[in-house]
């Protein structure tokens, strides 16, 4: 007897979903955290403006998420200027602050804002740096983001990753077998989430294109696995695969030209290798085990993989054309899902200890293993574009949630959103498109 | 989905007036057996005359035919030998049934890697396949897909549900 297998496709960042808003605790450290005053920005036009505040608020809460910042509370500081002039520092060096951040949002055309900033060395009593930027009240947000990366940077001398995104799929239920499934795009703080595929089939495996203007996923609408890739700006979407059997875990190259997936169509899940703009396929492995969850070196040269060629699943690493995959992974008996770290120098990857699935980082160079999370459940770790984080899903409860790890370890955030399970979270690249939204 | 469901009853009601069954729409051993088979519609199986099954089957509840989930060992696809029977029922079915096709789903429980618990789930598929196959059903007849663990039987997450979800589903 056919099935019917009802649909909803909600195609296009144009259309909002009344999604729940992610929340973010951070549940572990702040110890060390460079002490900075964000001061909230003043608004400089005449009767009602943009929500400025709120500017010094998104800073404050970026630098305070990364874990290398404690932003003091608005409540605790002695005053509150939004001009140089009005600046005591010994009154922020009797607060032990190091760091003071003023800033003004001013209007500047038609529909459009002006926000400057500034940020000071307390000790010095001197500016360090500071910005004009021109932002509308749409990108607010976003101009925000990117003044926490400005100052990120300026102070650790590493790039941040505030203004970046992150991908992830959610899935709620309602009734027994009834699930609706949604590949959803967030800002890298949880806000302004937007729902760009919904489906009661499964989707899985989101990947973002190097230039973060596309992803690719994997979609089970009617009864039978597809790798789409979807424009963000416009919702467009291709199906690239949908061969007989498995098809799935889609990697794009560091370029861009070049997809590894998995597929089976040969009898057995094996890694190919797809020009994308020729569509033609070539085999990467050939093994009558499980190969799958290929994942690119940043340098294109080799991709690292799944296989229990061995009797259980380990990573392996293989030449970019082909040839005999070396293994990687030696600590335990279950190691999946791993991915390379910005630099190259690490892996994350999947691990079981005791019984218990967590996220670990394997340094190239030193062979140093480390178990980064202690859920039960914990999966899909991907790390931030700078390196900094890493973001996987762990379970709270009975709920699927993201949490997020900083890459020493130190600091242990948790993501969550109101309803529903959220899983496979994809940290965008650097490279974004134009917001238009 | 409401009205949908009073929709079914009043099938579902009927098809157990026509059996000449109790009306007052519960169902015994020997009552007939509704089956609502979601948004393709409600299909209903009669009893003749003497309990002979006259309907689908498939749907007979006295029928090794009526299971059609087998479960498999923590990261295995090996075919327990408590499931041995109920395949060989439904291979003989096939086989006496060439126009029929069967679709065999694979899933694994939520632990590890999302797509490797794809290929876990192919591969119990796939065992699922080559014991009907070696039993004589045509490839033809036989389709297959892994939903891995996108797709679980129980809810909870523990040994139990992770038991009940290391499966092989036959769909016809």
């Amino acid at each position: 007897m056919k099935r019917f297998y009802f649909l909803v496709l909600l195609l296009g960042l144009a259309l909002h979903a009344k999604a729940s808003t992610l929340t973010i605790e951070i549940t572990q450290g702040l110890e060390g955290a460079l002490p900075i005053a964000v001061v909230p920005f003043a608004w400089r036009g005449d009767a009602a403006g943009p929500p400025a505040h709120e500017v010094g608020e998104v800073v404050a809460a970026d630098l305070r998420r990364s874990g290398r910042f404690k932003p003091l509370a608005t409540g605790e500081m002695l005053a509150r200027p939004t001009r140089g002039e009005e600046v005591d520092f010994r009154d922020l060096r009797a607060l032990n602050v190091e760091n003071l951040v003023i800033g003004d949002v001013s209007p500047n055309g038609p529909g459009g804002y002006l926000v400057k900033f500034y940020l000071y060395d307390v000790f010095r009593g001197e500016q360090i740096t500071g910005f004009s930027m021109p932002t509308t009240a749409r990108d607010l947000r976003a101009t925000a983001h990117s003044i926490a990366d400005i100052i990120y940077e300026t102070l650790t001398g590493q790039p941040g990753a505030f203004a970046t995104r992150i991908a992830y799929v959610t899935s709620e239920r309602s009734g027994k077998d009834k699930e609706r499934v949604e590949l959803r795009i967030a800002d890298a703080d949880g806000y302004n989430p937007q729902t760009i595929v919904s489906s009661e089939e499964p989707i899985m495996s989101p990947a973002w294109s190097p230039d973060g203007r596309k992803i690719a996923y994997v979609s089970f609408e009617n009864a039978q696995p597809a790798i789409w890739v979807q424009e963000l700006l416009t919702g467009k979407r291709e199906k690239m695969t949908s061969f007989k059997g498995i098809n799935g875990a889609p990697a794009w190259s560091p370029d861009g030209r070049f997809m590894a997936l998995t597929l089976s169509k040969d009898g057995n899940p094996d890694i190919f290798i797809m020009d994308v703009a020729r569509r033609s396929l070539r085999p990467l492995t050939r093994h009558g085990s499980i190969d799958t969850e290929p994942a690119w070196a940043p340098d294109g040269k080799s991709l690292v993989f799944t296989s229990d060629r061995g009797g259980a699943p380990q990573i392996y690493q293989v030449s970019v054309n082909g040839g005999e995959p070396t293994r990687v992974s030696f600590e335990g008996k279950y190691n999946a899902r791993a991915s390379f770290s910005p630099n190259g120098r690490m892996l994350t990857m999947v691990t079981r200890v005791d019984g218990q699935y967590r996220i670990a980082t394997l340094d190239l160079e030193t062979r140093d293993f480390r178990v980064m999370s202690t859920g039960r459940l914990d999966e899909s770790p991907s790390f931030a574009p700078n390196g900094s984080m890493l973001i996987y899903a762990t379970r709270a409860g009975d709920k699927g949630v993201l949490a997020a790890v900083s890459t020493d370890g130190r600091v242990q955030q948790r993501l969550r959103l109101q309803e529903g399970d959220v899983r496979e979270p994809v940290w965008s690249p650097y490279h974004q498109q134009e917001r238009n939204r | 989905m409401k009205s949908n469901s009073s929709a079914w009853l009043a099938i579902a009601m009927s098809a157990l007036l026509f059996a000449g069954c109790s009306s007052t729409g519960t169902k015994d051993d020997t009552g007939a057996s509704v089956e609502d088979r979601g948004s393709s519609g409600a299909t209903t199986s009669g009893i003749g005359a003497g309990g002979v099954w006259t309907g689908n089957p498939l749907d007979n509840p006295n029928s090794l035919l009526y299971s059609k989930t087998i479960y498999f060992d923590f990261d295995q696809s090996t075919i327990r030998s408590e499931f041995v029977d109920v395949l060989r029922a439904h291979a003989a079915y096939l086989n006496s049934n060439r126009s029929a096709n069967v679709l065999i789903e694979g899933h694994a429980d939520e632990r590890g890697s999302r797509e490797y618990n794809i290929g876990l789930g192919e591969r119990r598929a796939n065992a699922v396949k080559s014991f009907l196959a070696a039993e004589g059903v045509d490839d033809a007849q036989m389709n297959t897909i892994s939903y891995g663990e996108e797709r679980p039987a129980a809810l909870g997450h523990d040994e139990v549900s992770w038991a009940e979800n290391r499966r092989g589903v036959l769909v016809y």
